[in-house]
């Protein structure tokens, strides 16, 4: 793990360096109000609970984690510090995993800068305050595996939009194989176990789990090897660009 | 320090490097030369184990590239080509960075960052971004990065890109005083340079090497070795020429071209290239003949370069 703690501060500093870090705050806290308050009609819903909050988790995530971790390798390769970076005596996996937990911080704390939410519905009635932590720890870990997607994509190609487009879609279809209407129709041609087990593959069907408060071993373990997986596939990508 | 077997690399079909051997020495700096596109960067990326080659091997200080990917980086500093480094942060933060990377910490990498920025004279910039920095600071900012692990094995993809003539001294001078210590590769098109600083240059043309030794020994290949250049004020051209070339030492005589008011220039050639400076000395003074210039060439690289690369083109 030699040079982890300098490659992971360097990459976290940089979010914070650019203007791009503030914007994302910006818009992931009035994305996230925007849709509880008004799309998930907080108020009208009578519940001192986080459930709305947390249902849009995936949908949001779609979009803005892809925007965050598009720069991830296209930016080093685009102006040649990956070379620099690559050319260090670290072990690339290292430098994978460095990056990524640097952007997974940031995603972090840009969540955790929605705790006015738990003061809102603390303040309002007495939630049980399980569930909420268990979905903030369910939505970071969600937010973790769209994050190694869009790293992974991120190395495939210098180009940031076309890593975040394929990023965006490749989370698309995960969110939508847990969707009810897929699993519906499904059901209709197939018989029910093809649908589970399709859902078994998807971000919602795992995450919603965790967000009403049940932390299955299964779910945590689902998060944590698609964010293994995927990065070790990323290490895989870089290590065949720099072959050709 | 260095030693190359075979290496090659092929991207698809195109033979980017062709079975490159070489050694290089503690205080040697190996000079890499070649038209653009001729494989020195893919060469200094495979040492770098930035990318691996498609057969052959390398060792750094014993090192292989193969086998020790991470004990033969450590072995080195490297610069990249155009000098990439994190726009974003502070002079002093880079070079911090870096040394972190490197192992380093504490009053350790205090003292390295330190050494560094006095080496390459980036005291006035260490607290400037580097996004705002000039190309000469940059491309010292990256050569500190280089340095601060004080490496045995100095990598530069030309080092000297686009610096202005006092800046490309400064670099020179910088690599020249590193170098005893040192096995130091650099690449670069500018020939001047490789006179300048390069203890043996290597001209690769295609992927292969085509030419290989010390400066002097590659300008012995020239046309114009040991030739002499005279300018005489006031002279007959035709009576030079055939004083000249009566000579038996003088293979042959041409009139070089001179814009300066009343003066004829010629440029002798020996034969078989040996030394005629001292008999056509004796001669010019025995027969008083008012020479402006007298000039003896060692040969000239440029030509030779030309011809071998553009040999090895045709083929």
């Amino acid at each position: 793990m030699k040079g982890f703690y300098p490659i992971f501060k360097r990459e976290l500093l940089a979010y914070f360096r650019s203007p791009v870090a503030y914007v994302f705050i910006i818009i992931f806290l009035a994305a996230n109000a925007g849709c509880t308050f008004f799309l998930g009609n907080f108020y009208n819903s009578q519940q001192a609970s986080l459930e709305i909050f947390f249902l849009f988790h995936p949908w949001l995530y779609l979009f803005l984690i892809p925007a965050v971790g598009m720069r991830l390798w296209a930016e080093e390769r685009r102006t040649g510090t990956g070379e620099l970076l690559l050319t260090f005596p670290v072990r690339l996996t290292t430098t994978v995993f460095a990056k990524f937990f640097a952007a997974w911080l940031f995603i972090g704390i840009s969540l955790l800068l929605t705790f006015p939410m738990i003061l809102t519905v603390n303040y309002l009635g007495s939630p049980d305050n399980g569930p909420i932590i268990t979905g903030y720890l369910g939505s970071f870990l969600m937010a973790g595996s769209y994050l190694a997607i869009a790293s992974f994509t991120s190395a495939l190609t210098k180009n940031q939009v076309i890593s975040f487009i394929l990023s965006v879609n490749i989370c698309l279809v995960l969110v939508l194989l847990g969707w009810g209407v897929l699993s519906e129709s499904l059901n209709a041609i197939f018989p029910v176990w093809i649908s589970d087990l399709v859902s078994q593959f998807s971000f919602t069907t795992h995450f919603d789990a965790i967000r009403r408060g049940v932390v299955d071993l299964r779910d945590l373990i689902y998060f944590v090897s698609i964010i293994v997986i995927v990065l070790m596939l990323n290490v895989v990508v870089l290590e065949s660009h720099k072959a050709s | 320090m260095i030693r190359v077997q075979a290496l090659s690399k092929n991207f698809s079909n195109i033979q980017a490097v062709d079975q490159v051997s070489f050694d290089a020495r503690r205080g040697e700096v190996l000079g890499f030369l070649g038209p653009n596109g001729a494989g020195k960067s893919t060469t200094m990326k495979m040492l770098t184990c930035f990318i691996p080659p498609s057969s052959g091997t390398a060792d750094i200080c014993g090192f292989s590239i193969l086998e020790n990917p991470l004990q033969a980086r450590a072995q080195i500093g490297y610069l990249p080509e155009s000098a990439p480094s994190y726009d974003e942060m502070l002079v002093g933060e880079f070079l911090r960075f870096v040394g972190e990377v490197r192992g380093y910490s504490g009053k350790e990498l205090h003292r390295r960052v330190s050494i560094v920025i006095e080496m390459t004279a980036l005291g006035d910039v260490k607290d400037q971004m580097i996004e705002t920095l000039s190309k000469g600071f940059r491309q010292r900012t990256s050569l500190a990065q280089a340095l601060i692990h004080d490496p045995p094995v100095l990598i530069l993809d030309e080092p000297t890109d686009g610096l202005d003539p006092n800046q490309k001294h400064e670099v020179r001078t910088l690599i020249q005083n590193m170098s005893e210590e040192r096995t130091i590769l650099i690449s670069t098109h500018i020939l001047e340079e490789v006179e300048a600083v390069c203890t043996r240059a290597m001209i690769i043309s295609a992927g292969k090497v085509v030419g290989y030794g010390t400066p002097d020994e590659l300008m012995s290949q020239s046309i114009y070795r040991n030739s002499v250049t005279v300018s005489v004020n006031g002279a007959n051209p035709k009576k030079l020429l055939e004083q000249f070339d009566e000579l038996d030492f003088i293979y042959s005589v041409e009139r070089v071209p001179d814009r300066r008011n009343g003066i004829v220039t010629m440029r002798l050639y020996p034969k078989e290239k040996e030394s005629i400076a001292l008999p056509l000395e004796k001669f010019i003074f025995s027969k008083k003949i008012p020479i402006e210039n007298f000039n003896v060439n060692r040969g000239r690289l440029d030509e030779v370069f030309r011809e071998l690369t553009l040999n090895q083109l045709t083929k």
